[in-house]
């Protein structure tokens, strides 16, 4: 990375306190009169160890923001910076590699983050333990859930040891119940391992139960609409009546017209 | 009400293992039923055709007659010496077409530049047939083992190529990019991901690169025939000269035979990879 002012400001924030910093990004395909602006100058901030929510509907850009905090993508401009953090990212899907057991998409992440072989065995098994999925290191991933996968692709991402972790709407494609069984395990591994969270949702009451701020983006550019902090205790429950009625503005909020 | 304690197993538990086992077991030996009831059928039909007159017994052998020369033949030490020089044959010409196929495959699929340029080329080259080689071949390496070498060689080298190549292309972006942000760049992607990735498109591409070099191999033995080195084309040539029809026909169960049992071995692995990742036909 080369070193512009820019770029500068990021790392000093960052290393005092910030998880992650994104500063005047943008993001276009295209040139000229053909260019699509898929982000508009954003900025955002997220403090370290804390749950940070990305609510929009879908193409308002929070997927292709991730991309670029992930670093598998370039801003157009602007500058994002994690600090020098090690930075783990989970999808809605095709998380875990089909010719590997569960035991093996863990111990590939493990062996990509260069943890010696004779501590991995043993690093698989503490990691399934905490996504509660003891001993299922030999079954393939087409042999369990929709929900047991994306816990062992959490735990996969966990194997990375990263302090800041990156999902986009990794929950999208589980059922109601399953959904909330995941919302109370992410709550708890976060707080258990003082993690920071970018977490990107286009269900406002994902966003409330979780988050300790919401960002609510607007499409077309994508841009940032409004912050909103979370006070609410924790751990927290969706069906309160408080987050139910904040859940509710929030997504009237976002449900404008399509453009 | 729901009573307290009971445990919810259901909604938790992988697909229970052992109901897999019991029908692998009995589909093993009842697997054979089908094959061994079409030999049986095409065993009844040439009986037919034999019995109808259509051809004179000396063009158009009984079944019978066949299989008593071929069990006749694998008594014959000459039979065995020409199998063997067969099919060292096909080994080594096969094992040079998928060292020369993988290295074109990995290039290709690597480099837009190599795809552009060559990547057509390899397609006209497997729908070119083997035959068509050999005039070429013998002019430059005369009657010998190096002509054969050669035809297997480009026969199968292209099907193996594509094979990689598609198998490469077709992985979901997804994948790729889960194994980015889990930092895997360059050889260690490749090697931990895009390969294992690419692998029933490769295996696919090998087993159809082996059908080639099969034929490319007996079409070869046809036209090159080394007095000191006896292999099956050459008996095939030796028995037409000979007006000797049930070897002639022996000889082509072999030749049938051989290339099937090879055949098969490629179909388990493809089903095994498959199987292993939840792909392919469900056995039941």
């Amino acid at each position: 990375m080369t070193s512009s002012p820019a770029i500068q400001q990021g790392v000093e924030n960052v290393q005092g306190g910030l998880g992650i910093s994104v500063k005047s990004v943008s993001k276009y395909y295209g040139r000229g009169s053909q260019r699509e602006q898929v982000l508009e100058n954003l900025d955002l901030d997220v403090a370290a160890e804390k749950f940070v929510c990305l609510l929009g509907r879908s193409g308002c850009g929070k997927s292709t923001l991730l991309n670029l905090v992930a670093g598998l993508d370039n801003p157009s401009q602007g500058s994002i910076s994690t600090g020098g953090r090690k930075v783990g990212v989970m999808f809605q899907e095709d998380n875990l590699f089909p010719w590997l057991t569960v035991g093996g998409n863990i111990e590939l992440a493990l062996k990509l983050s260069h943890v010696p072989r004779p501590e991995r065995a043993a690093r698989v098994a503490d990691l399934l333990e905490t996504v509660r999925l003891p001993g299922l290191e030999k079954l393939r991933p087409h042999e369990i859930s929709g929900g047991m996968r994306q816990r062992v692709a959490l735990a996969k991402t966990l194997a990375q040891e990263c302090s800041v972790l990156l999902m986009d709407e990794p929950f999208g494609a589980l059922d109601a119940f399953t959904r909330e069984a995941m919302h109370d395990e992410i709550e708890r591994i976060w707080a258990e391992r003082r993690l920071t969270i970018l977490f990107v949702t286009h269900d406002a009451r994902e966003a409330v139960r979780l988050a300790d701020r919401v960002i609510v983006m607007a499409t077309s550019p994508g841009r940032i609409d409004t912050e909103i902090d979370i006070t609410f205790d924790r751990p927290r429950r969706s069906d309160s009546a408080e987050s139910a009625g904040l859940a509710t503005e929030l997504s009237n909020h976002i449900r404008r017209p399509l453009r | 009400m729901i009573k307290p304690g009971a445990t919810p197993t259901s909604l938790d538990s992988p697909a229970p293992l052992d109901r897999q086992s019991t029908t692998k077991r009995r589909a093993g030996a009842r697997r054979f039923i089908p094959p061994a009831m079409a030999v049986a059928l095409v065993f009844v039909i040439w009986q037919g055709v034999y019995l109808s007159g259509w051809r004179p017994p000396y063009v158009l052998p009984a079944p019978l007659e066949v299989v008593e020369r071929l069990i006749e033949m694998l008594g014959q030490e000459k039979f065995w010496l020409s199998l063997s020089i067969t099919m060292g044959r096909a080994g080594i010409g096969f094992a040079v077409a998928v060292a020369v196929g993988t290295a074109v495959g990995l290039s290709v699929a690597h480099s837009r530049l190599l795809r552009s340029a060559i990547g057509s080329l390899i397609t006209g080259m497997q729908t070119m047939p083997s035959i068509a080689w050999f005039p070429f071949a013998i002019l430059i390496f005369g009657l010998g083992e190096q002509a054969i070498l050669f035809v297997i060689v480009l026969g199968a080298a292209p099907s193996i190529a594509n094979g990689l190549i598609s198998g490469i292309d077709e992985i979901p972006r997804n994948l790729l990019r889960n194994a980015k942000s889990m930092a895997a760049r360059g050889a260690s992607l490749y090697w931990h991901i895009v390969l294992p990735a690419a692998l029933p498109g490769y295996v696919a591409g090998l087993k159809q690169g082996w059908s080639f070099a099969w034929r490319s191999l007996m079409a070869g033995e046809l036209l090159v025939i080394i007095a000191s080195r006896p292999s099956l084309g050459a008996s095939l040539q030796y028995s037409r000269e000979f007006s000797d029809t049930p070897g002639l026909m022996a000889i082509m169960l072999v030749i049938l035979i051989v290339g099937m049992a090879v055949d098969q071995v490629f179909t388990r692995i493809t089903a095994g990879l498959l199987h292993r990742r939840g792909l392919g036909a469900a056995r039941s």
